[in-house]
């Protein structure tokens, strides 16, 4: 851990901390008043801008609505998304060479191309190819980019949670003569839904901001669209921004927060078999990994 | 006689018609500028907060951990719109151009080194968790200090252990460029957007994307891939 | 026998996602084609003096106040229309699969649109025009080359001003119209463009009022019309019917006080229907 890289602070390097802290904080302080400066001098601080966010009417007509779809599509993208990176994910694990190499295709092609080409294209799709209404179809393009992408990524999430089971389980349930088929989903699978559940909740917030793409480019009318209604109301752009990501931050610290405690009750518990799929792994997983996926082999 | 383009050069013409007046090279090049300069940004901002995060003044590490916690969770969409309408329009923070077209492409760069450099850390940050204890002890023991350690011994052997998680964020930093399209940047997502609502095939069109992308991720994949396997430091 | 248990409640919660979706769509099929209870309009939600979204979740602006009219005229009651948020680029899609009955959303008449859906009216003149701060020196369309300006991305008056009429203005393009009024206050734009009408709603805004005036430079005609499905000339007859007595019985000059004499704009006689000035 960190404390490793210092020793124990004697009284020069306490005096040289202090000098330190001394000046971060003035350029910190330097900064905020900055800040504080520039926004006050373009009277972005006048209260009329921010008072509309202490009216309920602001946040009943425009943000919780928005919010609203905004966590409609992440919910509905991720469970959508679950069952279908299951089925990748133990197909990138199977005997056969051929269902193992093409999932992995499927897998590794939509976890390299950007969730907003997937949305724009779905957008297209159907407008060109179904009869989804003008209202929801938004909703289904970002939900699709969404599903697409995250199925990817769960697909990797079930992989890794299953591989990260001591090996003795397949040994054990071999030794009292299940197949491949009852051991994965007797055995292995239960197991690794508890070892994956925090890795499931950190993509979570994932997915929540990416909503926030298909706002800008799909004219979907999540928060950050929301947003646009509300300023042409009031009037506060810069304020509705502020408003606006401190509501994402506080929703997706509040999921961080509650992964990163499952994580340590899973990892404490005793029951399990103490193996557990933490928000790091997802975060490596979030990004494509070619250089090993088109070969299937495990990734470290 | 077999059917190749060779032979029958008008086939190319309309199989690619859709291509016609549309410079998808150029629009890829920009995506590519956006990375390149992200990524250098990036790992030196995501370095200095690593660093922060991990030094004895309780000021720094807080600001690091702060800055950490607010960017990641910010969606990237917000964090680039921020740029083009809080410090450009607000703060007076234009980059050195005047016209909105350079501007853009900086502040998007910004904002991508902004977000990016918050992962970048993470991920250096666990680089240095995995150095064994005895390695930095080691390194008091002969008298160096804390820079000393981080910078001779710690870091080297981090940046060894980290390619593999950076070549994610890079590669990751290369797919969110699209998202500069929200500021009007004139990057692939933006032409493919125009394209596919303007030309009849839609399929097509996502196909040359696609691979645009792929050919961009999957070499960066390859070799950092390669590097990280090459370079990690035997225990 | 847990896995078994887990796949029934993600089973679950995935029909009642689609249930749910599903209801969504079912919801509108009903009300699409008209008949007995509601009538569905299309108007924009954000563009105050036109057609906006009220903080009580009512809805103001002329378009709307036009779009009740006809409505009435049609024998709906004003808590019979649901107004439904039309997009520039959905407008023809919205009409062309019954999503609404009309569309009075600043909605230009052009034969390029003529050819996917039918109009009514028009009902207002507005030309394109620019945006400037009170003390601005900005007088004609060529004072804008070397100049700051702002539009929304893909916006017809934005190409109008870097094909035309001044090619080397500096545009800056964002994604809704506040945003750029936001700009002009704080300066970091000089001049926005785009219909007059839409101009003098937000210059009219009590946060930015006397702060803005209007060029007056008529760049272009664009007559308003209400937008039907291609081939409902029925409708169109009738919306067209509606729009004379509401000029004739006085409404539509209320209608005009109310929403753009705040505003301070001064707008066009009422045009004639069918009559497109080009």
């Amino acid at each position: 851990m960190s404390s490793v890289l210092y020793d124990t602070p004697g009284p020069r390097a306490k005096r040289r901390n202090l000098l330190l802290s001394v000046v971060f904080f003035l350029l910190l302080a330097l900064l905020a008043w900055w800040v504080w400066q520039k926004l006050d001098d373009k009277g972005q601080l006048k209260w009329d801008l921010w008072q509309p966010f202490t009216t309920s009417e602001a946040w009943t007509t425009y943000l919780l609505p928005g919010l609203g779809n905004t966590l409609k599509a992440a919910a509905l993208a991720m469970v959508i998304a679950l069952p279908l990176g299951a089925v990748f994910g133990i197909a990138r694990m199977s005997d056969h060479a051929w269902v193992r190499i093409s999932a992995g295709w499927v897998v590794e092609f939509f976890r390299s191309i950007p969730v907003l080409l997937l949305m724009l294209f779905a957008q297209e799709f159907y407008v060109r190819s179904t009869d989804v209404g003008s209202d929801e179809r938004p909703l289904y393009a970002v939900v699709t980019g969404l599903v697409l992408y995250n199925a990817s990524v769960l697909a990797e999430v079930v992989r890794a949670g299953v591989l990260a089971l001591p090996k003795g389980q397949t040994e054990a349930a071999y030794a009292i003569g299940l197949r491949k088929g009852q051991t994965m989903t007797g055995i292995l699978l239960p197991q690794a839904v508890t070892v994956m559940l925090p890795a499931i909740v950190s993509q979570l917030v994932v997915v929540v901001k990416d909503t926030a793409l298909g706002g800008v480019m799909l004219q979907f009318t999540e928060l950050l669209t929301a947003r646009g209604t509300l300023a042409a109301n009031y009037a506060n752009v810069i304020p509705s921004f502020v408003v606006v990501a401190v509501v994402f931050i506080l929703l997706n610290l509040a999921l961080t927060t509650f992964a990163s405690w499952l994580e340590r009750r899973l990892r404490r518990s005793k029951r399990g078999t103490g193996a557990v799929l933490g928000a790091e792994d997802v975060q490596d997983l979030n990004a494509a990994e070619v250089a090993g996926a088109f070969g299937s082999g495990a990734s470290a | 006689m077999p059917f190749t383009y060779a032979t029958h050069p008008e086939a190319r013409e309309i199989v690619f018609d859709f291509l016609q007046g549309y410079d998808v090279l150029g629009a890829f090049w920009t995506t590519v500028k956006l990375a390149v300069f992200s990524a250098v940004g990036s790992l030196v901002w995501g370095t200095l907060l690593a660093a922060m995060r991990v030094s004895p003044v309780p000021l720094m590490r807080g600001f690091g951990t702060a800055y950490v916690n607010i960017v990641r969770n910010i969606p990237l969409t917000v964090i680039i719109i921020f740029t083009s309408l809080g410090l450009a329009d607000i703060f007076g923070v234009t980059l050195g151009a005047s016209d909105f077209k350079v501007q853009g492409f900086r502040l998007a760069i910004l904002g991508l080194t902004a977000y990016t450099a918050a992962f970048i850390c993470e991920a250096i940050r666990s680089g240095i968790n995995t150095v064994p204890v005895g390695q930095a002890e080691a390194a008091r023991a002969i008298g160096l200090n804390f820079s000393q350690t981080l910078r001779l011994i710690v870091l080297p052997q981090a940046f060894r252990a980290v390619i593999g998680p950076l070549a994610n964020v890079l590669i990751a930093l290369t797919k969110n460029t699209t998202v500069a399209a929200a500021i009007s940047v004139a990057e692939a997502a933006a032409l493919m957007k125009t394209m596919i609502e303007n030309e009849a095939q839609t399929l097509a069109i996502g196909a040359v994307f696609a691979f645009g992308f792929v050919v961009l991720t999957l070499p960066t994949g390859l070799f950092l891939g390669w590097l990280a396997k090459r370079l990690a430091v035997k225990r | 026998m847990q896995l078994r248990k887990v796949t029934a409640a993600s089973a679950a919660v995935l029909a009642l996602a689609l249930s749910a979706t599903a209801c969504g769509s079912g919801d509108k099929d009903d009300s699409g084609s008209s008949g007995g209870g509601k009538i569905k309009v299309g108007i924009k939600f954000d563009q105050p003096g036109l057609g906006l979204q009220e903080p009580d979740g009512s809805f103001s602006g002329f378009d709307v106040d036009v779009a009740t009219y006809v409505a009435g005229q049609l024998g709906y009651k004003p808590n019979q229309i649901e107004f439904v948020q039309t997009k520039s680029a959905d407008r023809e899609n919205a009409l062309a699969r019954g999503d609404v009955k009309f569309i009075a959303a600043t909605y230009s008449i052009t034969d390029e649109r003529k050819a996917k859906v039918d109009f009514a009216g028009p009902y207002l003149l507005a030309h394109q025009d620019l945006l400037v701060k009170k003390d601005s020196t900005i007088a004609k369309g060529a004072d804008l080359n070397g100049k700051k300006l702002c539009s929304v991305t893909g916006s017809t008056s934005a190409q109008n001003i870097q094909q035309t009429i001044a090619p080397k203005a500096n545009l800056k393009e964002v994604s809704t119209y506040s945003e750029c009024i936001a700009g002009l206050q704080s300066g970091s734009v000089d001049a926005v463009t785009t219909d007059d009408s839409i101009l003098a709603g937000f210059a009219a805004q009590d946060k930015y009022k006397g702060q803005f005036k209007l060029a007056g430079l008529k760049l272009s005609n664009e007559n308003y019309g209400i937008g039907v499905k291609k081939g409902d000339t029925a409708t169109a007859d009738k919306i067209n019917t509606a729009l004379e007595k509401m000029v004739s019985d006085g409404s539509w000059q209320k209608a005009v006080d109310k929403n753009f004499g705040p505003a301070n704009y001064k707008n066009e006689p009422a045009p004639k229907i069918g009559v497109i000035v080009k």
